[in-house]
């Protein structure tokens, strides 16, 4: 494999080898010297049309353990919009000679069209509201790191999966590895059309809390505030909230997760985010052995065996 | 003066089907001989194929002034007359916008050395914002008999029926009528929209129109219709609702007439799939259950014509992500063997749809879309419905070379185009 744009790029097996390379790299985390030099001489640009720190700051730190050059490279959204061009940009990396472009786009398909315009790997980092799949990895990651396998569990995601890359790929790499996924919102932050979705939808978070084994909590961004989605973020809480008393409804060693960055008190509230069942760190930590793995595969020398040995 | 014998092939018009050659002339403009075995000064071989009326496009984007690098008037012309056309009705939204006599009659110029004949619309508010009535009857003065705001409908109910109201009262008294031309979107309702609302665009993480952006739209003017009794057209019809809407309309005997465009009788939303920006369009490309239901409504009559909303866009913007990229789609060199492809209906409804059936609601029926006989004026497609080619937006004559059919191969071709009486496309190519 060379690109990853999309979850469906991947078969369910290669999602679990994907998980399991990340296992090995988790591994070289513990390490006195968290490195190896399995990418070593190889350029990675990190070109982000869309503001981020976490996924910029793990790609970075994924691509640095790995040994590889990063470039970072960061536009505004406002200068694409000013019409400066996308192929010119890529054209203008690529002839520079890199192995892998890691894109975050505010455009949904922006990786897939760039991905005509250079022969890097292109590593999709987010595009509008279409995928992230290392974000359904590092999650995959977290919940089988906890659960032991995501076969069988059932897991909600709750809130504005209409806007949510995070839900559109997570829900293909959950249901990829045998889970049972749920939506739970209004009517208005879910897509117009589920034709072909593997998904169950209901829209009381209290008739569900209690039977699942995962909870993911999606951001609610605060300007969709006034665009009659919802009434209030105060209502919202209310129905889609994780609140203390449905925390204590959750199975004990039900997972709570969040993509970041949060609004406290809004989808989780604050007396509830120390609960030792709330795992968001783990799944920002997971997000530098997920990377390293799809960045390995991406461009990597071929199998990795855990061993100190450059390509 | 010179006369050019149309040789060989067979004649399809109103009339039906005939064999006969076509003898025309180019000082006078008109056909001067039909029948076997003609003579002139020179020949156009028409074996195998048919000689029709010209085709009359009632939706064109020539984007000039404004936007020369995507199209001019001459090279939509040529691109026009390539297609079998002999006469576009070229949409107002230029810039500046054909709302004003000054930019009209600079379009109406330029239109003077094209290769087909231009004529233009204009635009029913001003600079298109649906809150000022353009000076329409100056505009009518000048030979505008469409208005429309395109690319825009007119959003307020109160301003939609003022604009007809005061329409009604400037009937040129030539034989032709005005009517108001209306791009069905109601925008609160399309807002944030780039292409279909629906699997495709729910999967992509797209914004959507709904169908129903446009059908609400199409009910309110079928209203108005009905309350100011005047002529209302509906551009680019793309979803089953509208097409079942106008159809009981008509039925109900209301002055209304629809026109559709081939892209939505032959691709589907799971076309943006790849996120090209070539197959973003507005109305956008909707599911198989609205182009089933275009096509009917093209075969039983409810849509009288194929207009094809040309829309040429340079390569630099149609690669901007698709949520950026603007939208629209080439049209004038592939319309008829799209047509041909995907309408399965007779020849001669087919010619009707492009040629007599739009002439007449463009109000060019007195020199477009006649009947090939002698004294009509030559303005004739040759076209081969057999020859197969591969569709290949380079090879075109637009400026642009955004077309959703690129590498497709079509049947049914345009071998040569008469004009005036001048032959303006010989042996599929521009002759100038």
């Amino acid at each position: 494999m060379r690109s990853l744009i999309s979850i469906e790029d991947l078969t369910a097996s290669q999602l679990t080898e994907m998980l399991d390379l990340a296992a090995n790299f988790a591994e070289v985390q513990q390490r006195e010297v968290p490195k190896v030099p399995a990418l070593r001489g190889k350029t990675v640009v990190l070109a982000f049309f869309e503001d981020s720190t976490r996924t910029r700051i793990s790609f970075d730190l994924a691509a640095r353990r790995l040994s590889a050059d990063v470039v970072n490279f960061s536009v505004g959204q406002s200068s694409a919009t000013k019409g400066e061009s996308l192929r010119d940009t890529i054209e203008t990396i690529s002839a520079m000679g890199v192995d892998a472009i890691v894109i975050r786009h505010a455009s949904s398909g922006a990786p897939q069209q760039i991905s005509q315009w250079t022969d890097s790997a292109v590593i999709n980092a987010g595009d509008g509201w279409h995928q992230h799949p290392t974000q359904a990895l590092l999650d995959a990651y977290t919940i089988r790191e906890r659960l032991g396998t995501l076969a069988g569990k059932r897991i909600a995601f709750c809130g504005d999966v209409n806007h949510s890359r995070v839900a559109r790929s997570g829900i293909q790499a959950f249901a990829a590895l045998g889970a049972n996924v749920v939506l739970v919102a209004p009517r208005t932050l879910l897509p117009a059309s589920l034709e072909g979705w593997p998904v169950e939808v209901v829209e009381s978070l209290d008739d569900v809390i209690s039977e699942l084994d995962v909870a993911y909590f999606l951001r609610i961004q605060k300007e969709r505030n006034g665009q009659a989605l919802f009434p209030s973020l105060r209502e919202y809480r209310q129905r889609f909230g994780l609140t203390a008393q449905r925390a204590a409804r959750l199975k004990p060693d039900a997972l709570i997760m969040h993509p970041g960055p949060m609004n406290r008190g809004v989808e989780i509230d604050p007396e509830v985010i120390d609960d030792p069942r709330a795992v968001v760190l783990d799944q920002v930590a997971a997000g530098i052995p997920v990377r390293m793995a799809v960045l390995f595969s991406a461009i990597g020398p071929g199998q990795f065996d855990g061993q100190d040995r450059a390509a | 003066m010179t006369t050019t014998a149309i040789k060989g092939g067979r004649i399809l018009d109103q009339q039906g089907e005939r064999s006969g050659d076509v003898v025309v002339d180019d000082l006078t403009g008109l056909i001067v001989q039909v029948g076997p075995d003609l003579k002139a000064d020179r020949v156009l071989d028409a074996a195998n194929c048919l000689t029709t009326p010209g085709f009359v496009d009632l939706h064109v984007h020539l984007r000039q002034p404004g936007n020369e690098a995507a199209e001019t008037i001459l090279s939509g012309s040529r691109a026009a007359a390539k297609g079998g056309f002999t006469a576009v009705v070229a949409m107002p939204n230029t810039t500046p916008c054909m709302d004003d006599p000054a930019v009209v009659s600079q379009v109406m110029d330029l239109g003077e050395k094209a290769l087909c004949q231009i004529k233009p619309s204009a635009a029913i508010s001003l600079g298109r914002h649906g809150t000022e009535l353009s000076p329409m009857a100056e505009l009518v003065e000048q030979g505008v008999r469409m208005f429309t705001d395109d690319g825009t409908g007119v959003q307020d109910d109160l301003f939609m029926r003022r604009a007809l109201e005061y329409a009604a009262g400037l009937e040129p008294g030539d034989g032709t009528s005005v009517v108001l031309a209306q791009h069905c979107e109601v925008d609160a309702l399309s807002a944030g929209g780039v292409m279909h609302e629906g699997e495709w665009s729910s999967k992509l993480g797209l914004g959507g129109q709904p169908a129903e952006a446009e059908e609400l739209m199409v009910m309110r003017d079928i209203a108005m219709a009905r309350l100011t009794g005047m002529r209302v057209h509906f551009q680019h019809l793309s979803t089953a609702g509208s097409v079942a809407m106008v159809r009981a309309a008509k039925a109900g005997g209301l002055p209304i007439t629809a026109e559709a465009a081939p892209h939505h009788f032959s691709l589907t939303d799971q076309s943006c799939a790849t996120y090209n920006a070539n197959f973003k369009v507005h109305p956008p490309l909707r599911t198989s259950n609205d182009v089933a239901a275009i096509r009917s409504g093209l075969l039983d009559g409810t849509i009288d014509a194929i207009a094809t909303d040309h829309a040429p866009h340079t390569p630099d913007t149609k690669e901007l992500p698709f949520d950026q990229a603007p939208p629209g789609m080439l049209g004038l060199e592939t319309a008829l063997a799209v047509a041909i492809k995907e309408l399965g209906a007779p020849l001669g409804d087919i010619v009707a749809m492009l040629s007599w059936k739009p002439a007449k609601i463009a109000g060019l029926d007195a020199t477009h879309g006649r009947p090939v006989q002698v004294g009509s004026q030559a303005n004739l497609a040759v076209i081969d419905p057999h020859q197969a080619w591969v569709v290949s937006g380079a090879k075109m004559a637009s400026n642009s070379s955004n077309t959703p059919f690129e590498g497709v191969e079509l049947k049914g071709k345009v071998r040569h185009t008469v004009f005036n009486g001048e032959v303006v496309v010989e042996n599929g190519e521009p002759t100038r």
